[in-house]
């Protein structure tokens, strides 16, 4: 609906590899996707498949020491994977912001809350102690945190789960920027919770327009919260599609898989993931369709390396057989 | 700073060390039954008849029961009469008070070296983990935690004092005597005694910051868009400064014990020489007066440090 809007984010191709005592690895392998303005996008996919790694890559968050970063990563024209440490920060925080799965161990203990939304303020605007601190009232406000004022004076540990992340969206947004990577922001939370963040990060999403990267292993999510969705495997994308179309007809197995293990009401807690087997580790990824070990409808030709196919205008899916398989949706 | 929650939690920690402040002066005292032979008879002297020895027991009033001897020992103790030294008839708490500063001042100098070198370096090394200034620091502290004392002691003494003639060799001046002098007397002892405690602070703080600063909460940080300099000064310090404390403690306390044997290598006259001095000679009153003052200073530290736990980390109040 909007592939008429100029892409705000543009990353290409990018390979995410990481030294360890065996060597070399390689975590992602041409990963690149496009994200519009005011777009949600999800990024799913199981544990290990690489949405973390890419998400911390974007701001250049990964370890320095240990990692190597192929591709580009284009924002307002330019290659964030180029710039200066210093041109970096003024991205940071101010034009692409992010929040992460555990919002107890994510945030600093030793300083309340008003001081932690305060110094991203302070390191982006030039603004006094007292301006900040009445602005972090005000952001916690907009996260609907009650009694923001007393809320403000308070340290991580004294808030709830949910109050903290609330919290860490507060200081994600404090700067308004353009785009808010969410890397499992409820996985940590419980159930109810987690709709109530959802649910928020959706609003706020909407009101403001900013761009939402939604990282989570939980389809369900994505299926509520955003418009585009980006199936990650074994540090490859398989699948990019609208999320209404993938949830009608999904184009890889992989992503048909994951639409027919969300967990729904409707049926008995019994039912199990619909996928068996395991992600295979970077360390040794099979030639070919990194999904054939698992998938039930591979063939011989599947050993060749697979492309991400166009599907139509604006979907792709990393399987050969996606024109002639009729994969299984959530409504089937 | 001495908000009624600070208040009530030394309330609680005053209780908490009640019993075991009387626990150890009751070891404190009993040592003097555990050591063998006749205080009486050695304090008579070699030649003395049995009837001087008798006499002996009755005026130090050695001829009571324990218990009571004890009491009567705690109850004095409590009001601040330590006894005499059975050697030189002098107040115990008289020489305690005077000697007191001599060691405290060796301590407070090695304290403040191992802070002072221990830290900066400790800083370096936490922020390029692997490099090779962080090899350096990290084998040189363990060479630090693992010379002993006496040798650096004695290896400082031979270089500096005796070769180059830098530093007295042995003695000490009190501090009325003027700052220069008393710190010139300090600073070999001083320094033999920091060897260990730099190491020490360098170690602790080098892998609790390094902890600190890969932690999840730093991460967060470098995605608000700071810089390495802020998160390291502000966030990175302010978290380890807890350990830190923790470590400065565990320092003091062993200092405080090292002073004995450094204070013999020096022939400084603090109360470590003093104890050992007492020790040889079996003069209880002393001994007992010098472990009584260590101990209470340790304790009296420790709820110090507790108490400032709860201005670092606010976490702690809360509990
Ligand atoms: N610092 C690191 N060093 C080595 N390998 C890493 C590191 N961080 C992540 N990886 C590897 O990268 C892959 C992708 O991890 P991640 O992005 O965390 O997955 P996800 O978020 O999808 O669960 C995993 O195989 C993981 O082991
Ligand atoms: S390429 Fe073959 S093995 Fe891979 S997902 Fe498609 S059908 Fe399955
Ligand atoms: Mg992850």
């Amino acid at each position: 609906m909007t592939a008429d809007k100029q892409p705000l984010l543009d990353v290409r191709g990018l390979g995410i590899f990481f030294r360890t005592e065996a060597g070399e690895v390689q975590a992602t392998r041409d990963v690149s996707f496009q994200l519009r303005p005011g777009e949600r996008l999800g990024i799913v996919g199981e544990s290990g498949c690489g949405k973390t790694v890419t998400g911390l890559s974007i701001l250049g968050l990964l370890p320095r020491a240990q990692s190597r970063v192929e591709g580009q990563v284009l924002f307002e024209g330019r290659d964030l994977l180029t710039l200066s440490p210093r041109q970096l920060r003024a991205v940071r925080g101010r034009r692409i912001s992010m929040i992460f799965q555990e919002p107890m161990s994510a945030l600093d203990p030793v300083f309340t809350i008003g001081q932690q939304i305060g110094e991203t303020l302070r390191a982006h605007r030039g603004i006094g102690k007292k301006e900040a601190r009445e602005r972090a009232v005000e952001a916690l406000a907009q996260v609907g945190i009650p009694l923001p004022s007393r809320r403000v004076d308070e340290y991580p540990h004294q808030l709830s789960g949910g109050m903290r992340q609330r919290a860490m969206i507060a200081i994600a947004l404090v700067c308004e920027p353009q785009i808010l990577i969410a890397d499992e922001p409820t996985t940590a939370l419980d159930v109810t919770i987690q709709a109530q963040i959802i649910d928020l990060l959706f609003d706020l999403s909407a009101r403001t327009g900013t761009a939402l990267l939604f990282i989570t292993h939980d389809l369900g999510v994505i299926a509520e919260t955003c418009t585009r969705m980006l199936t990650m495997y074994a540090g490859e994308v398989v699948e990019d599609s609208p999320v209404d179309a993938a949830l009608e007809r999904p184009r890889h197995p992989y992503t048909s898989g994951l639409l027919r293990s969300i967990p729904r009401l409707s049926k008995r807690k019994t039912v199990l993931p619909s996928i068996a087997g395991r992600v295979p580790s970077p360390a040794d990824m099979p030639t070919g369709c990194r999904f054939r070990a698992r998938c039930v409808h591979g063939l011989a030709e599947c050993e060749a390396r697979q492309d991400l196919l166009d599907v139509s205008l604006d979907r792709r899916a990393r399987c050969m057989r996606q024109a002639e398989l009729t994969l299984p949706g959530a409504i089937a | 700073m001495l908000t009624k929650d600070r208040l009530r939690l030394v309330g609680r920690r005053l209780v908490q060390i009640a019993p075991v402040i009387l626990l150890a002066t009751f070891v404190v005292f009993g040592l003097q039954q555990l050591v063998p032979g006749d205080i009486a008879a050695t304090l008579a002297g070699e030649s003395a008849t049995d009837a001087r020895i008798a006499e002996i027991r009755k005026l130090y009033g050695l001829d009571r029961p324990f218990l009571v001897q004890y009491g009567s020992w705690l109850w004095g103790a409590l009001h601040g009469d330590l006894g005499k030294s059975l050697l030189s008839g002098e107040v115990v708490l008289d020489s305690i008070l005077r000697r007191f500063p001599t060691s405290l001042l060796i301590v407070g100098c090695a304290l403040t070296l191992s802070l002072s070198i221990g830290i900066p370096l400790g800083i370096l090394a936490a922020v390029r983990p692997g490099s090779r200034i962080d090899a350096t620091v990290t084998s040189v502290a363990s060479l630090g935690v693992a010379l002993p004392n006496f040798w650096l002691a004695m290896l400082l003494v031979a270089t500096f004092a005796l070769n180059w003639n830098f530093f007295p060799a042995t003695g000490a001046k009190p501090l009325s005597a003027g700052i220069g002098p008393a710190l010139l007397h300090a600073a070999l002892p001083a320094i033999a005694l920091a060897a260990g405690g730099i190491a020490e602070v360098a170690r602790q703080l080098r892998s609790s910051l390094v902890e600190v600063l890969s932690s999840q909460y730093v991460r967060t940080l470098h995605a608000k868009g700071l810089s390495p300099a802020a998160i390291l000064w502000k966030h990175g310090l302010k978290n380890v400064s807890v350990n830190l404390l923790t470590v400065i403690g565990l320092i003091f306390n062993r200092l405080l014990g090292a002073t004995v044997v450094i204070e013999a290598v020096f022939a400084i006259p603090g109360i470590g020489s003093m104890v050992v001095h007492a020790a040889i000679h079996k003069d209880f009153p002393v001994i007992q007066g010098v472990v009584l003052a260590l101990v209470l200073i340790v304790i009296s530290l420790n709820l110090l440090i507790d108490v400032l736990y709860t201005v670092l980390d606010p976490r702690v109040s809360q509990k």
